[in-house]
């Protein structure tokens, strides 16, 4: 038993590794700290205002090219004719997927580059990501559009939802360090142009649109994690029943 | 009825006897699983060779299912994969299964490896066993690395262009190489082509023989066991191995248990984590390969990552490349660098029993590395562990030469 | 019984119990493979219905459409091939469209039409799936009052793809779900409501 006892002490030190490494990895990550978006991907109500969110403001300009209103309106149950009253504007058909009203040519002339499409982003990116970029647009008089962004500096999006916010200016401060460089930190916003929204009210507004692109990312998220529950349910009898039968056969190896 | 008749009209014995005389079906089956004889006292270690075949048949499974939505053209193929995660009936299912079941083939793949190095299976006369273990995993990196490009996403594609390029550090044919596995000056829908031919086709084909021949070699000399003891050496009046069971029922009814066990594991990743925080996807993969900007942070998928912290260890791309080689392929030559007298690591002495440790550790560490940006605090924890993994394959027919080993009992060591 | 019976009967309940979870789980598991191969929602989007302008089609007058892939048939019949109908219900197999599957139930009628002017069919032959010619004219000495002929093994439909008797076809030419959305604009692929 002397044996057993060194390789589960074995097991201990390559368990206790990786436990080092996940902490590790979670830990990594650079940029500006990202604030939590916190959003709640079952909740309805939230991915339903941010499916009117984002026709509303986000797909004029960005298409999400693998996302039929169809599967929108079953995932977040919408009848046909709200979906239609509501999230389709362009009297597309329900079975077509999100594509943009404007020409991409037209777009990459007047930003620089062709908006991205949006199905994946959350995913690419990560809820936190889009959430604090949403947040993020702050008033800088050299940018062609008038703003810059603190998660992605230089950005072509303009500040599409300044009507809501408002504006903002972004407080950096510098320090020199003894090697003579100097490090550039972001000290936080400073509202300089009220919104139709006080600051509780925006962060839901892009919490609940956050939460919509999360949802575009994948859409089967709800369904594959209900369906996971019963595998594992008739995975855990069966494993009971195996075990039964396993223990029966062994019975007589001496 | 004539005596004529009755001989050749009327099959004798029945069925089985006449499918035996044109095939040798009874026959196989008692050699392979009704009289093969497997020593009782196996571990949980011994299960990871019946599920990297189980994990085999899911990935050609899902993988021909894909197969039939997948374009395997620089234009389509992210598309298509959406496509499948979305527009095809339960195609984001077979997608999760084909994505997680690569992860877990390393995974599996990586502990029967390690249950080699516990008890000592490479050793005489399991050697060819373990040459072709070797292959297998081999031609498994193969397979994996040509999958990953597939997709065509960020890390794809970036991926790609630096494995490739590896290429490029052999002297003279280096370049004549690259542009030889591209297909094209660049990764171009003209590799991506190619790599599906060798994905789809090629590499599943050699991989499916080589597991194939794996198989019939170990049922040639017989399977090892924890204590490391050749069970084929005290057998009953039969000829039955005194310390071993039938295949079937026994051995069969235990893989059964843990084959479950496995299926819950991986069906907890597929339906609950199927990025696995971004190491089973990685996240930039949902973007579509960018040929004008590379991600920030570039790193192979996790089961290449120590082979990969070992490379970027090395400040010479020659070099580099020759040590990068050197340690996937090292452990091919196992069997003759051990020297120690005993198979099991229960009666070595303490000296195999750190250096496997220090070796365990310094493999997931170098994993870790891998993963990390190439940061200078990194890069020299990698070269340090760089050498210690070298040195356990080389000084180990020095020091497993002279560690101390303890007596092996005559008969295995079993508690109902 | 003793304990050994006990033991194998034992051993033999759990060893179907386990055979028969195993072949459940595997037949559960073979579901979204085969799901699979249906048609996708894309398919189902590319066979969306399509819409046919037929205002220009002017009488005697044929257009091919496709439809899911599937060729189909608008033939706008002149007063003269409308009574042709009526005259050779002996030499056809299913004269009345008895065969339910092969139309829907408001074009199960003489003309298998919803509008009698306008026929409507697939232009598929119900024999192995060959595509139909087009063969009007008249010819009483062969007794063919106008119709489609199958070139691949020679089937025969009237001019209200109703199949002949003695010919390998064994159904008329189907008709597709379809309504007409306005008097010059037929949607073929749905008949009622829903968008």
């Amino acid at each position: 038993m002397h044996n057993m006892n060194r390789i589960k002490k074995l097991a201990a030190v390559v368990a206790s590794a990786a436990c080092f490494i996940a902490v590790e990895a979670s830990a990594a990550g650079g940029g500006v700290a990202l604030e939590p978006a916190n959003v709640d991907r079952d909740n309805i109500n939230s991915l339903q205002r941010g499916a009117a969110n984002f026709m509303n403001y986000c797909s004029g300009c960005h298409s999400a090219e693998y996302v039929r209103f169809k599967t929108i309106g079953k995932d977040l149950d919408l009848p046909e004719k709200m979906l239609i009253d509501n999230l389709m504007f362009n009297a597309e058909k329900t079975f077509e997927v999100i594509q943009v009203s404007m020409p991409p040519k037209d777009s990459a002339r007047w930003f620089g580059k062709t908006p991205p499409d949006l199905s994946l982003m959350a995913r690419a990116k990560g809820v936190d990501y889009v959430y604090n970029f949403l947040k993020g647009f702050y008033i800088d008089k050299d940018s062609p559009t008038g703003v810059d962004n603190v998660v992605l500096a230089g950005t072509s999006m303009p500040h599409v939802l300044w009507e809501l916010q408002g504006y903002q200016s972004a407080n950096f401060s510098e320090h020199h360090n003894d090697d003579g460089s100097v490090t550039v930190s972001f000290d936080g916003f400073e509202q300089r142009v009220a919104g139709k929204m006080d600051s509780e009210d925006y962060d839901e507004f892009v919490r609940d649109t956050v939460n919509f692109l999360a949802y575009m990312a994948e859409p089967i998220r709800s369904d594959r994690r209900k369906l996971g529950v019963w595998v594992l349910m008739f995975l855990t009898f069966f494993f009971i029943i195996a075990r039964m039968l396993k223990k029966q056969i062994w019975k007589d190896v001496k | 009825m004539s005596r004529i008749e009755a001989e050749v009209g009327k099959p004798q014995g029945g069925f089985m006897k006449w499918i035996d005389d044109r095939f040798p079906y009874t026959e196989t089956m008692k050699a392979h699983i009704t009289e093969y004889y497997a020593s009782k006292n196996f571990n949980i270690w011994y299960i990871f060779g019946v599920l990297a075949t189980v994990v085999l048949v899911i990935q050609l499974v899902t993988g021909i299912f894909l197969t039939m939505n997948y374009k395997p053209s620089a234009v389509e193929a992210f598309a298509s994969v959406e496509y499948i995660m979305r527009d095809v009936e339960w195609g984001w299912l077979i997608r999760y299964m084909h994505s997680t079941g690569a992860s877990f083939f390393f995974i599996v793949v990586y502990l029967h490896m390690f249950r080699a190095m516990l008890y000592g299976s490479y050793k005489k006369p399991r050697e060819l066993i373990w040459i072709l273990g070797m292959l297998i995993f081999l031609v498994l990196m193969a397979e994996a690395f040509a999958g990953y490009l597939l997709p065509w996403g960020q890390m794809s594609y970036w991926g790609a262009q630096v494995i490739i390029s590896l290429f490029g550090a052999i002297p003279w044919i280096g370049d004549a190489l690259v542009e030889i596995i591209r297909g094209d000056y660049s990764i171009s829908d003209v590799t991506l082509n190619r790599f599906f031919a060798l994905h789809v086709i090629a590499l599943p084909l050699a991989l499916v023989a080589l597991v194939f021949v794996h198989i019939v070699a170990l049922h040639h000399v017989g399977s090892n066991n924890p204590d490391g003891i050749e069970i084929k050496k005290l057998k009953d009046a039969d000829g039955v191995p005194l310390d071993g069971v039938a295949f079937h029922p026994y051995h069969t009814s235990k893989d059964l248990v843990g084959i479950i066990v496995f299926l819950m594991i991986f069906s907890g990743v597929v339906f609950f984590a199927p990025d696995m925080g971004g190491y089973f996807l990685e996240h930039a993969n949902f973007e579509p390969a960018n040929l004008t900007a590379t991600p920030e942070h570039i790193a192979p998928v996790w089961y290449f990552t120590p082979f990969y912290a070992i490379l970027r260890a090395v400040p010479d791309k020659l070099w580099g490349f020759i040590l990068f080689g050197l340690s996937v392929v090292l452990p091919l030559f196992l069997p003759w660098l051990d020297r120690s007298r005993v198979k099991s690591i229960r009666y070595r002495g303490w000296i195999y029993k750190s250096a496997l440790s220090i070796f365990v550790v310094t493999f997931v560490v170098l994993g870790w590395l891998g993963t990390m940006p190439a940061d200078p605090m990194y890069v020299l924890a990698a070269r340090i562990f760089s050498v210690i993994y070298f040195a356990f394959f080389l000084l180990m027919p020095y020091y497993t030469a002279i560690d101390k080993t303890k007596p092996v009992p005559e008969r295995v060591v079993y508690h109902a | 019984m003793n304990e050994d019976d006990l033991d194998r009967n034992r051993r033999h309940f759990l060893t179907i119990a386990t055979a028969v979870t195993g072949l459940a789980g595997a037949g559960l598991a073979a579901i979204p493979f085969i799901s699979s191969l249906k048609p996708s929602a894309r398919a189902q989007a590319l066979g969306a219905p399509v819409e046919v302008p037929i205002g220009s089609l002017q009488p005697g007058e044929m257009i091919r459409v496709l439809w899911r892939g599937k060729l189909v048939f608008v033939l706008r019949r002149t007063k003269g091939m409308l009574s042709l109908l009526q005259n050779h219900d002996d030499v056809l197999r299913d004269p009345e469209s008895k065969v339910v599957e092969q139309q829907p139930p408001y074009a199960a009628n003489a003309t298998r039409s919803v509008k009698p002017e306008y026929l409507v069919v697939e232009g598929s032959c119900t024999h192995l799936g060959c595509a139909p010619l087009e063969d009007f004219p008249v010819r009483p000495a062969e007794e063919w009052d106008g119709g489609f002929f199958c070139p691949c093994h020679g089937s025969k439909f009237d001019l209200a793809g109703r199949v002949y008797k003695g010919v390998p076809a064994p159904t008329n030419l189907r008709v597709p779900p379809h309504r007409f959305v306005r008097d010059d604009l037929v949607l073929i692929g749905q008949d009622s409501g829903a968008a």
